[in-house]
C-alpha cells in the first residue's frame, strides 16, 4: 500500500500534469496547438535532432572507452582488486553539476573553445561510470569456461572475443546504453555550461520554456521527449531481455 | 611395448599453487585408443592434470608429449585435443547445430562437409532431432550430449572428459555411463576421464590411475586396483575393505586380527609389520569346523539391495565387515574363514611419525614451527630426529589446549582402532591411532606424548 501511494505521488500525479498541461492553452482550453507547434517549428526539430546526434555520439563514445575498461578491470589478471572498481565510479560520488562547473573552469583555464568537443568530453566524463559498470558486471559474472571452451576448439584470442565474449557481454552494453543514451537527450546543464550556451540540446529549449513560464509548451515538449524515449526504451528493452535469457544460464 | 603406442607420455610433472603443491612429479604415458581415468579425492590435483594436457594451465616442472613431441609451449586452442567440461559450458548464444558446428566454422570446413558431420555426431549422440533447439531448453542429460558431440566432431585426437557425469542423477549417470562406453569403442578415439566416483572409474575405464594429494598412488586396471590396491589409501577409496594391522610372519604366512592366515605374498622379509586388506565379500561363511578359521558374533545385518552388510565382532576383539547373500540373525556365533588369494598384504607406508626439530631448552624442541614440550639431553641447537609412535599423538577438542591446530584429513577403520591423518595450516601432517570417533574436517589441537617419544640426533648424512 504505502508503494501505491509512493507510486501515484511521484509518478503518476506529475505524468497527468505533464500530460494536462500540454493538452491545454494559456487560458486552460483543450488544444493540440502545442503538439502541432513543435513539429511544425524548424528550430525545435533541428535542435532534437541534434539532441538525438549528440546522444548516439556519446553513446558510442562511452562504449568505445568504456568496454575495453571494463574489461581490463573484470580481467582478474590485470586488476586484482575491488578497490580499482570503486576507483572508476569514485567520480559519480561528487554532485554532476558540480563536476560539469569544475571541467568547464578548466577548459577556460587552457584556453580551450567551449564547443561540441568540450561538449562530448564533459558528457562522456559524466556518463562513462553508468556504461563501465553494467558491462563490468556481465563480464565478471561470466563463466570463464565460456572462453576456455572456444579455445579448446580452436579459437584464437581474437576470435574467442568476437564470437564468445562479447555477443555474451550484450546484456551489458544494451544496459549500458539505456543508462547513457537516455539521459544525454534530456541533459542541459552540461550543454549550458561546456559550450556557454553556445549548442542547445531538446532538454535546454524544455528548460528555457519552463522558466520561461511558457508552461504548456515546455510540458508538450517533455511529453514527446517522453513518448519517444519510452518507445525506444522499449525496443532496446525487447531486445536486452532476450539478451539477458540468452546469458543467464 | 612399442613407443609409438604412447600417444601421451607424462614426465616428472610438477605443479604449485603459491606454497602448495598440487602436482608432485607425476609420471604417467596413456596408450593410443585406451580409456584410461584419472581417480582421486576432491582437491586432489586430477583436474589441474588434465587442465595442463588440454593447455589451461602451463606445469612448473616436466613435460607432456603428444605423439613423442613436447606440447609445453603450444596454446590450447592449436592442440588437436577436445575438453568435455564438467559445468559442459554450451555457448548459450548459439543453437545445438551452432554449437556443435563452432570449431568446425573455426577451421573454415566447407558448408556441407560441416552438415554431414554434425548430422552424423547427432545421431551418435541419439539427438538427432535437436538441432535447431536453444541449449538452455535442454535436460542436463541432453546437454551432456551435445557437449560431447561439440568436442568429437573435430575429431580430436585425445578426447578429455572433466567429471562430465558428476551433475545428473543417478540413474541418468548409469545410462550415460555405457553411452559413454560404447562411443568409446566405436570411435577409437583415447578418452582421458576425470571423475572422483571410484564405481564409475571400475565401470569404464582400460586404465585406472588412482591420485592423491597430488602424487599417483597407483596405476592399474580396474580389476589391478581392486584385487590388488598397493595401500591403505587406495584399498579405502576404491570399494568397501577391512583394511588392519598385520604381521608378516614369514612367505605366504601373515598374522592379523590376532589369528595366523596362509596369504599368496611374498618377499616382504620375517616378522615385518605391514596392512592387511581383505574385501567384505571376501570373508567366507562356513559350518565345517575344519574348514573354520575364526569365530566372531554377528552385531548388525542389513540388507542392501543385492547383498546383506554384516558387522561381526571377532573372538578376539576386531570388528570386521562382511558381504553375504544369505543373512546371518545378529546376536548369532558364526565361523568364518578366507581364502589365501583373497588376502592383500600391503608395506606398510609408515611406521610412525619420523619429524625433524630443533632443540630449544631441555624442556623444549620446535617441530612445524611450534614449541613442543619434550624433556631432552641435547645441547640448544641441535638438529634431531624426533619418532613419535601413531599412539603418541593426542587429539584434543580445545584447540587451545593443543601446541599445534590440525584437520582431520582422513580416516582409515583399523577393525579395532581408527587410523587418522591430520593436516596441519602448513600441510604438515601427523598420523594418529586412536580409539575416540572424530570426523573428517574436525579441528583439532594437537599434543605429543614425552613418554612415547623416541630422539636421536640427526645424522648429517640424512
Amino acid at each position: 500500500m504505502p508503494y501505491f501511494i509512493f507510486l501515484v505521488i511521484f509518478v503518476v500525479l506529475p505524468l497527468l500534469l505533464i500530460l494536462i498541461y500540454a493538452l491545454q492553452d494559456g487560458a486552460g482550453h483543450f488544444t493540440l496547438k502545442n503538439i502541432a507547434k513543435f513539429f511544425s517549428d524548424g528550430d525545435s526539430l533541428s535542435t532534437f535532432a541534434l539532441s538525438i546526434e549528440v546522444a548516439i555520439e556519446n553513446t558510442a563514445l562511452c562504449i568505445l572507452i568504456g568496454y575495453p575498461a571494463a574489461w581490463i578491470l573484470a580481467n582478474k589478471d590485470l586488476n586484482r582488486s575491488a578497490v580499482t572498481v570503486v576507483l572508476f565510479i569514485l567520480p559519480m560520488w561528487i554532485n554532476a553539476l558540480m563536476r560539469t562547473l569544475a571541467t568547464a573552469e578548466l577548459f577556460t583555464m587552457a584556453g580551450i573553445q567551449l564547443g561540441k568537443g568540450t561538449l562530448l568530453f564533459g558528457m562522456c566524463y559524466d556518463y562513462l561510470p553508468f556504461m563501465i559498470y553494467p558491462i563490468y558486471n556481465v563480464l565478471n559474472k561470466m563463466d570463464k569456461s565460456y572462453a576456455e571452451a572456444a579455445q579448446d576448439l580452436g579459437a584464437t584470442p581474437g576470435e574467442v572475443f568476437r564470437k564468445v565474449t562479447l555477443p555474451l557481454s550484450m546484456p551489458g552494453i544494451m544496459s549500458g546504453v539505456m543508462m547513457v543514451f537516455m539521459p544525454t537527450v534530456s541533459t542541459f546543464a552540461i550543454s549550458e555550461f561546456l559550450t556557454n550556451n553556445k549548442i542547445k540540446l531538446f532538454g535546454t529549449i524544455i528548460q528555457e520554456n519552463i522558466n520561461n513560464s511558457m508552461w504548456n509548451y515546455g510540458a508538450a515538449l517533455s511529453l514527446i521527449m517522453l513518448i519517444i524515449i519510452g518507445i525506444t526504451t522499449f525496443l532496446q528493452g525487447g531486445d536486452s531481455e532476450e539478451a539477458v535469457s540468452g546469458g543467464a544460464i | 611395448m612399442a613407443k609409438d603406442e604412447r600417444i601421451i607420455n607424462i614426465q616428472h610433472l610438477s605443479k604449485s599453487f603459491g606454497d602448495k603443491k598440487v602436482l608432485d612429479d607425476i609420471n604417467l604415458y596413456v596408450r593410443r585408443g585406451e580409456f584410461l581415468t584419472l581417480l582421486g579425492p576432491s582437491g586432489c590435483g586430477k583436474t589441474t592434470l588434465l587442465r595442463m594436457i588440454a593447455g589451461f594451465m602451463q606445469p612448473d616442472e616436466g613435460s607432456i608429449l603428444l605423439d613423442g613431441k613436447d606440447i609445453a609451449g603450444v596454446p590450447p586452442h592449436e592442440r588437436p585435443l577436445n575438453t568435455v567440461f564438467q559445468r559442459y559450458a554450451l555457448f548459450p548464444h548459439l543453437d545445438v547445430y551452432d554449437n556443435i558446428a563452432f570449431g568446425l566454422k573455426l577451421k573454415k570446413t566447407p558448408e556441407d562437409e560441416i552438415d554431414k558431420r554434425v548430422r552424423k555426431v547427432l545421431k551418435l549422440v541419439a539427438m538427432s532431432d535437436y538441432e535447431d533447439r536453444d541449449v538452455e531448453t535442454l535436460s542436463g542429460g541432453q546437454q551432456q550430449r551435445i557437449a560431447i558431440a561439440r568436442a568429437i566432431v573435430n575429431q580430436p585426437k585425445v578426447l578429455l572428459l572433466d567429471e562430465p557425469l558428476a551433475a545428473l542423477d543417478l540413474k541418468m549417470r548409469k545410462d550415460m555411463q555405457i553411452e559413454l562406453k560404447e562411443m568409446h569403442r566405436k570411435l577409437g578415439i583415447t578418452f582421458i576421464y576425470v571423475t572422483h566416483d571410484q564405481e564409475e572409474a571400475l565401470t569404464l575405464s582400460d586404465t585406472i590411475v588412482v591420485i592423491n594429494e597430488g602424487k599417483i598412488q597407483q596405476i592399474g586396471t580396474p580389476t589391478d586396483i581392486y584385487n590388488e590396491p598397493v595401500n591403505a589409501f587406495v584399498a579405502d577409496f576404491i570399494g568397501e575393505s577391512n583394511i588392519l594391522k598385520g604381521r608378516m610372519i614369514k612367505d605366504r604366512r601373515v598374522a592379523f586380527i590376532k589369528h595366523q592366515f596362509d596369504c599368496v605374498d611374498e618377499g616382504f622379509g620375517e616378522d615385518v609389520p605391514v596392512d592387511v586388506v581383505v574385501r567384505p565379500e571376501d570373508i567366507y561363511f562356513t559350518t565345517d569346523p575344519a574348514k573354520c578359521q575364526f569365530k566372531a558374533t554377528v552385531n548388525s545385518c542389513i540388507f542392501k539391495g543385492v547383498h546383506y552388510e554384516m558387522w561381526v565382532d571377532t573372538d578376539t576383539g576386531y570388528e570386521l565387515m562382511i558381504q553375504d547373500y544369505d543373512p546371518y540373525p545378529v546376536g548369532s556365533e558364526v565361523m568364518l574363514y578366507i581364502d589365501p588369494d583373497d588376502i592383500q598384504v600391503m608395506k606398510k607406508e609408515r611406521r610412525s611419525n619420523v619429524l625433524s626439530g630443533v632443540v630449544k631448552d631441555e624442556e623444549t624442541i620446535r617441530i612445524f614451527d611450534a614449541d613442543f614440550p619434550i624433556p631432552n639431553d641435547f645441547e640448544p641447537g641441535t638438529d634431531v630426529v624426533v619418532d613419535v609412535p601413531f599412539d603418541g599423538v593426542e587429539l584434543l577438542d580445545n584447540l587451545d589446549e593443543g601446541v599445534l591446530n590440525g584437520e582431520v584429513h582422513f580416516i582409515l577403520y583399523m577393525g579395532n582402532h581408527y587410523h587418522l591423518y591430520v593436516k596441519t595450516e602448513d600441510s604438515d601432517y601427523f598420523y594418529v591411532d586412536t580409539n575416540d570417533i572424530w570426523d573428517k574436517g574436525d579441528l583439532v589441537g594437537i599434543k605429543l606424548l614425552p613418554e612415547t617419544i623416541k630422539l636421536s640426533k640427526k645424522d648429517e648424512n640424512d
